[in-house]
């Protein structure tokens, strides 16, 4: 196979809070090459969160397998590194300390290596004045910056984001879309990246998986040919409008009736 | 003109109660109401004298003494009680019926059966005190301990860290705006159950002296007694409060309900 995660007709039920079965996911097959930025779009409730906690081994599939270098999780793993959507960090520790919280939470304690490595990446995201303030004297955006260098702190080869930009306005997101992108070609990994922005998910992503909703499926994935590094004149590239375009009339007419 | 509304600001309340005991004064006196129905506030002052400074001490220490007493009793029952309600719906099930049922018993009316239980002496009253002041304390850490955003649990999951690290890194610390609200409600409630077991039976306290002084209608006394009452219950809860300033100064502002 030679790809670093696996779906395989993977199918994911819930028991929903009245007794009655919800299908999330319906035979969903995906394959993830080593490097790959990919992007997951659809409407809401179409099984996106779903995909990554699957993925995080935070959920077991009901049926069919998820496949991490060619072994099925069953677990969560040390090479994965999520973003949630909400930026998620613990408000009595300085910014820091929030990203070297990972290595407290599972070891117990943090070394000087990791401190030394959550400054660097604090400069990585633009903020390493930073280091000593708390989660609430940031704005939302610096809160969500933090949430990915924490994420980014052991290095993983596997990186999931979901939605991870969606609380930013629109500038902050592009200059964050770059940002990311910059960390991702210093040091690749495999990203599955959940957004609701299709200008957002061409920017950045090799390929983008566009699912549909009840129940959730794999409708069509589609290559972004555009060439990188990619800039701010990416997003007037014809290319990337005609794409963009393509996109919007697929998503929108795989709305459910 | 911007100090003068400095000043009114910043003294307005100070202006209020001075305002208050000399209406209440004067009323006092204008209507010559009888110092057994409404004490004037001087008369309150007066009556202070009638027993020693040494005397006052004794009972103020001996309330305080069974107050914070039974505050840290309820304390230490009242956070692995919260722990073992969130961790498990079986536990929950079993103990919050207890809790209830507990919380819904009125504490004046428990209290002579308790000190007849338990006889005289400092264990009912620090029982009596607990009793009343550990329910808002387990419920307020239980709602804290289980108002962990899902995302922050699912982080604990996904790096495998043990049940104990979840609780004493990520849950614990998240309730630690729910548990200052609850003990500042809770100290003033200890001080309310320890004046109650004082009522029931003690020959020393503050609330025995009220007791006292009303039964042989030495009222302006039981005002005094009744004035050092709420100073105290007053103080012991601005000190939870400086203490949450210095100790968690992340946690200001954030307590449920507010
Ligand atoms: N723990 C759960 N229990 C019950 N149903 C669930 C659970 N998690 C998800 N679902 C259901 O599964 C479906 C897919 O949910 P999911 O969160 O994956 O959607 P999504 O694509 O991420 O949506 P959004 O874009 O709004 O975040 C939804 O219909 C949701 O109601
Ligand atoms: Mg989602």
């Amino acid at each position: 196979m030679g790809n670093v995660i696996d779906l395989t007709r993977v199918c994911q039920t819930f028991v929903s809070s009245d007794g009655s079965p919800v299908t999330a996911l319906q035979d969903v097959d995906l394959g993830l090459r080593k490097h790959e930025f990919v992007s997951l779009i659809g409407p809401s409730g179409c099984g996106k969160s779903t995909v990554l906690r699957l993925i995080a081994g935070l959920l077991k599939p009901t049926a069919g397998t998820v496949s991490i270098f060619d072994r099925p999780v069953t677990e969560p793993r040390d090479e994965i590194g999520v973003v949630f959507q909400k930026p998620t960090l613990l408000p009595w520790l300085n910014v820091l300390d929030n990203i070297t919280f990972p290595m407290r939470h599972k070891y117990g304690h943090v070394d000087a290596k990791d401190t030394e490595r959550a400054q660097a990446l604090l400069s990585t995201i633009g903020l390493a004045d930073f280091g000593r303030k708390r989660p609430g004297e940031l704005s939302g955006g610096m809160q969500q910056r933090v949430a990915i260098a924490r994420s980014l702190l052991h290095d993983p080869d596997i990186l999931l984001m979901d939605e991870p930009f969606s609380a930013l306005d629109a500038l902050t997101r592009d200059e964050m879309s770059f940002e990311l992108l910059r960390i991702w070609s210093e040091r690749p990994k495999t990203v599955v990246f959940v957004t609701h922005s299709i200008q957002e998910a061409i920017l950045l992503s090799d390929r983008i998986v566009v699912m549909s909703a009840r129940p959730g499926r794999v409708a069509e994935i589609i290559d972004v040919p555009l060439p990188r590094p990619r800039s701010l004149a990416t997003l007037s590239d014809p290319v990337f409008t005609a794409l963009a375009n393509d996109i919007r009339v697929k998503v929108f007419t795989r709305k459910p009736e | 003109m911007g100090t003068l509304k400095h000043y009114a600001d910043r003294f307005a309340p100070l202006l209020a109660f001075v305002g208050v005991l000399l209406a209440w004064e004067a009323a006092c006196r204008l209507f010559a109401i009888p110092a057994f129905v409404l004490p004037a506030p001087s008369a309150v002052i007066a009556s202070t004298t009638e027993i020693g400074a040494g005397r006052w001490v004794q009972h103020l220490l001996a309330t305080v003494q069974i107050a914070l007493i039974g505050y840290l009793v309820a304390i230490l029952l009242a956070l692995p009680l919260a722990v073992m309600i969130t961790h498990s719906r079986l536990l929950s099930r079993t103990l919050l019926p207890w809790l209830i049922i507990i919380q819904s018993t009125p504490i004046v009316a428990i209290a002579p059966i308790i000190v007849v239980t338990l006889g005289a002496g400092m264990l009912p009253r620090v029982v009596i005190t607990t009793l009343i002041a550990f329910f808002p304390l387990v419920i307020a850490t239980a709602t804290g301990l289980a108002s962990v955003p899902d995302e922050l649990l699912e982080l604990s999951r996904s790096l495998r860290a043990s049940r104990s690290r979840e609780y004493w890194q990520i849950r614990m610390p998240y309730a630690v705006p729910h548990i200052f609200s609850a003990l500042k409600v809770a100290i003033t409630l200890a001080v309310i159950g320890a004046v109650v077991a004082e009522f029931v039976a003690a020959e020393v306290g503050l609330g025995y002296l009220i007791l006292f002084a009303t039964s042989t209608f030495k009222v302006p006394m039981a005002f005094a007694a009744l004035t050092l009452l709420v100073a105290c219950s007053l103080l012991l809860y601005g000190v939870i409060v400086l203490a949450q300033r210095l100790l968690c100064p992340w946690s200001l502002g954030k307590e449920a309900g507010q």
